[in-house]
């Protein structure tokens, strides 16, 4: 349901072909720093966090088998930055555990929720549909407490349906597509042939788009609707299919420069690189995509945190994974300034103007006051690297140039309460 | 030389390969400063009196934090990617040993008596201790998530630690082998230097744009420097390289993307002016006359050279890909 990458199997760093011993000398360390740890945090009674983590598995239906989210998707990247919190906590005695409900598509997140703020959880961080992130922010508003949504990407959550006690760490779609028309914009790529799958996500994304062209002026010379028409991803019979229809279905075209692609549904995207009929650059759902990270991403020291992922879970981490991080991240900083529990405190602490969160994109993140989205660089990657980020020099604003991307203040329609 | 059989040392790419270009001529007696090239992966060597590199070194993967023993006779450099210190002579430029660093090493300081090489290893929340003499590791000790910049007190008596995820200042008292204090400070702290005395302790947050000068003694933040330069991004300004003037009066911060240095009152804490320098500046030495400051420049592929008396950027010197560290020899 919604578009984000997840990468298998990718080693860490440039390889000297001794991973074990790197691996097995880096175990003892960190077993020791563990040991230590465990030492230095004699005292009685540390503050403790408890934080409960929702989220709702992600269709297995990829068009790359690269991208089948993993078992442990979203709650490995909040468990990692559980790590880091209780590795500051312990100098701060305070503690933070996850509580972890993982729920299959369309299942009611309600049912946990409610278990968990019986059990005095007042911080949830979730990657649920919107109408779900709505449910459960309305749900546990009479308690106090405070929701990060790290998930869905739409608008409506961050405007008209926005919710007092729901911070947006996932980028919103139309950061996402201001992100990558800046760049396209930069490249002098002004034509573009918006390509827009057949599920209600994938229009809205491609509103998004054409918010974006009109915003930063683009044009969109020509827009086709690619119909799913249902039908698994995989097959046998490789790919003549693909490569006979996907030249058909972009013939004929006015002349233009990129071919953007809307399909947060991962229906046909990723079968369009390299099969347009006129060569031209893919972008959007497949080819040079806007996202919040990606496991290639290495600049700003990114390679540490990679590093640590890679090492408790053999794996890359994706842009879920991320968002679930930097949720966390932030609980646990407000947590370490005002040395409280209490969801106020440290709403109104990631709120204040001193706040900002350290998460390996070249910049502190800060949040936005009107609709509480998480401001961020956003990364415009092709999976093995990052080729760009936005916001591009030039663009240009008068409080943040990380306003330049998605709805800024003066065009808000969301009032919090 | 290297007879250590540590595992790390062998997994170091191949032994990091030391070459002087100009091996024959051999550096001149000037006063010299070592610059790291962060991605061409060797040092240029500047002679202060011509101010111009004679020499460019090729180093292993990676090469960041850079410092010289206390005779200058050796120069130890952080290869982060090969995972260990080069320990490079600085006579005839070639590799003479390793110091067993662990992971990814970025910044290190010599002890004030010479004795000790401590330098943070970021992947494992460790600062270790190396024999500068023996090159084996004397102690760890477990610090925050991605420890990060390292300083020692005049007196040699404290340790202090970085970590940028955790963002603490950790003071270790060295003799005792014990945390005395875990100070919170702005995001990412990179970078901490003393003051000559000893009496303050300063701290660079790049996250949070500032620096916090800490009481040593009473281990709290006494004051947080603020920076702003009009029309530009707040986001911009990431402080990382500290250096105090030879009379301690002023004190010079590396401002990273806001391609600048800021000038400190040392005894106001107020800023006094922002000297523009190349782009994305690291860090920041002094010569041993306290007349020049040399900053590098990370996307400029530069070091700018600052008249400290006259406050004025003066030269830039072109040097290898991406500098990142320098140090000055004392004569």
């Amino acid at each position: 349901m919604l578009t984000f990458e997840a990468k298998l199997n990718r080693s860490s760093h440039g390889s000297f072909g001794c991973h074990g011993w790197q691996a097995l000398w880096a175990l003892f360390l960190t077993a020791f720093a563990l040991f230590a740890a465990g030492v230095q945090s004699a005292s009685a009674d540390p503050l403790a966090i408890k934080v409960g983590v929702i989220h709702e598995a992600h269709s297995r239906e990829t068009i790359s088998i690269l991208d089948i989210p993993p078992a442990d998707d979203f709650i490995a990247g909040a468990r990692v930055a559980l790590d880091d919190n209780n590795t500051t906590g312990r100098f701060l005695d305070q503690s933070f555990s996850v509580v972890d409900a993982k729920l299959s598509a369309g299942e009611d997140p309600i049912a946990p929720l409610k278990e968990m703020l019986a059990d005095g959880v007042r911080f949830f961080i979730v990657d649920l549909p919107a109408a779900e992130v709505l449910a459960v922010a309305d749900a546990a508003r009479s308690s106090g407490a405070l929701v990060f949504n790290a998930g869905a990407p739409d608008e409506r959550l961050r405007e008209e349906d926005c919710r007092a006690n729901v911070i947006h760490v996932a980028p919103s779609r139309s950061m996402l597509t201001d992100a990558l028309a800046q760049y396209l914009i930069w490249k002098q790529w002004r034509r573009w042939l918006l390509v827009v799958g057949s599920h209600p996500e994938d229009q809205l994304l491609a509103e998004a788009y054409r918010r974006s062209a009109k915003k930063f002026g683009a044009k969109i010379i020509d827009e086709r609707v690619y119909q799913d028409t249902g039908g698994g991803r995989r097959s046998d019979s490789g790919s003549v299919q693909v490569q006979r229809q996907m030249p058909v279905f972009t013939q004929n075209a006015p002349e233009y420069d990129v071919l953007v692609a809307a399909d947060e549904s991962e229906v046909f995207a990723g079968f369009l690189p390299y099969r347009t009929w006129d060569p031209r650059p893919v972008v959007g759902s497949a080819g040079l995509r806007p996202v919040s990270w990606d496991p290639s991403h290495e600049f700003w020291g990114a390679v540490q945190l990679q590093n640590r992922f890679q090492r408790l879970f053999k794996r890359g981490m994706n842009a879920r994974d991320n968002q679930a991080w930097v949720a966390m991240r932030l609980i646990g900083d407000a947590v370490a300034h005002t040395k409280s529990s209490d969801p106020k405190t440290i709403h109104d602490d990631i709120l204040s103007p001193g706040f900002a969160l350290g998460a390996f994109k070249g910049q502190g993140l800060t949040v936005r006051d009107w609709n509480q989205q998480l401001r961020q660089p956003i990364l415009l990657t092709d999976g093995r690297g990052t080729v760009s980020v936005s916001p591009q020099e030039g663009f240009l604003h008068q409080t943040s140039e990380l306003d330049t991307l998605g709805l800024d203040r003066p065009e808000t329609k969301c009032k919090l309460q | 030389m290297q007879t250590s059989m540590r595992p790390l040392a062998r997994c170091a790419s191949a032994v990091a390969l030391l070459a002087s270009l100009g091996a024959f001529s051999g550096p001149a007696h000037a006063t010299t400063a070592y610059i790291t090239n962060e991605k061409g992966n060797s040092i240029s060597v500047i002679d202060l009196d011509k101010l111009e590199v004679t020499h460019t070194v090729k180093t292993g993967q990676r090469p960041r934090g850079i410092a010289l023993s206390k005779d200058d006779a050796l120069m130890f450099v952080c290869l982060g990617d090969d995972d260990t210190i080069a320990v490079i002579d600085t006579k005839t430029l070639k590799e003479v040993g390793e110091l067993p660093s662990g992971p990814d090493p970025e910044q290190l300081r010599v002890s004030p008596d010479g004795k000790l090489v401590f330098v943070a290893n970021e992947n494992d929340a460790l600062l270790t201790a190396i024999d500068a003499a023996t090159r084996q590791v004397v102690s760890e000790f477990p610090v925050g998530v991605e420890p990060e910049g390292v300083a020692v007190s005049p007196d040699g008596s404290i340790v202090v630690n970085t970590s940028e995820t955790t963002s603490m200042a950790h003071l270790i008292d060295w003799r005792n082998k014990k945390v005395v204090a875990n100070i919170l400070v702005p995001p990412r702290p990179r970078y901490a230097e003393y003051n000559k005395e000893g009496s303050e302790l300063w701290v660079s947050s790049e996250v949070g744009g500032t620096v916090s000068v800490i009481d040593p003694v009473k281990h709290v933040v006494a004051y947080t420097i603020t920076f702003e330069v009009p029309g530009l991004a707040r986001e911009l300004i990431q402080p990382v390289g500290i250096r105090f003037s030879a009379d301690g009066k002023l004190a010079f911060v590396a401002m990273g993307p806001a391609n600048r240095v800021a000038v400190i009152d040392t005894a106001t804490k107020q800023v006094l002016k922002y000297l523009l320098v190349g782009q994305r500046v690291w860090q920041l030495a002094l010569t041993p006359d306290g007349k020049y400051l040399l900053t590098t420049n990370g996307v400029s592929n530069d070091v700018s050279v600052i008249d400290v008396a006259a406050l004025k950027v003066t030269k830039s010197i072109p040097v290898g890909s991406f500098p990142w560290g320098v140090a000055i020899s004392k004569q």
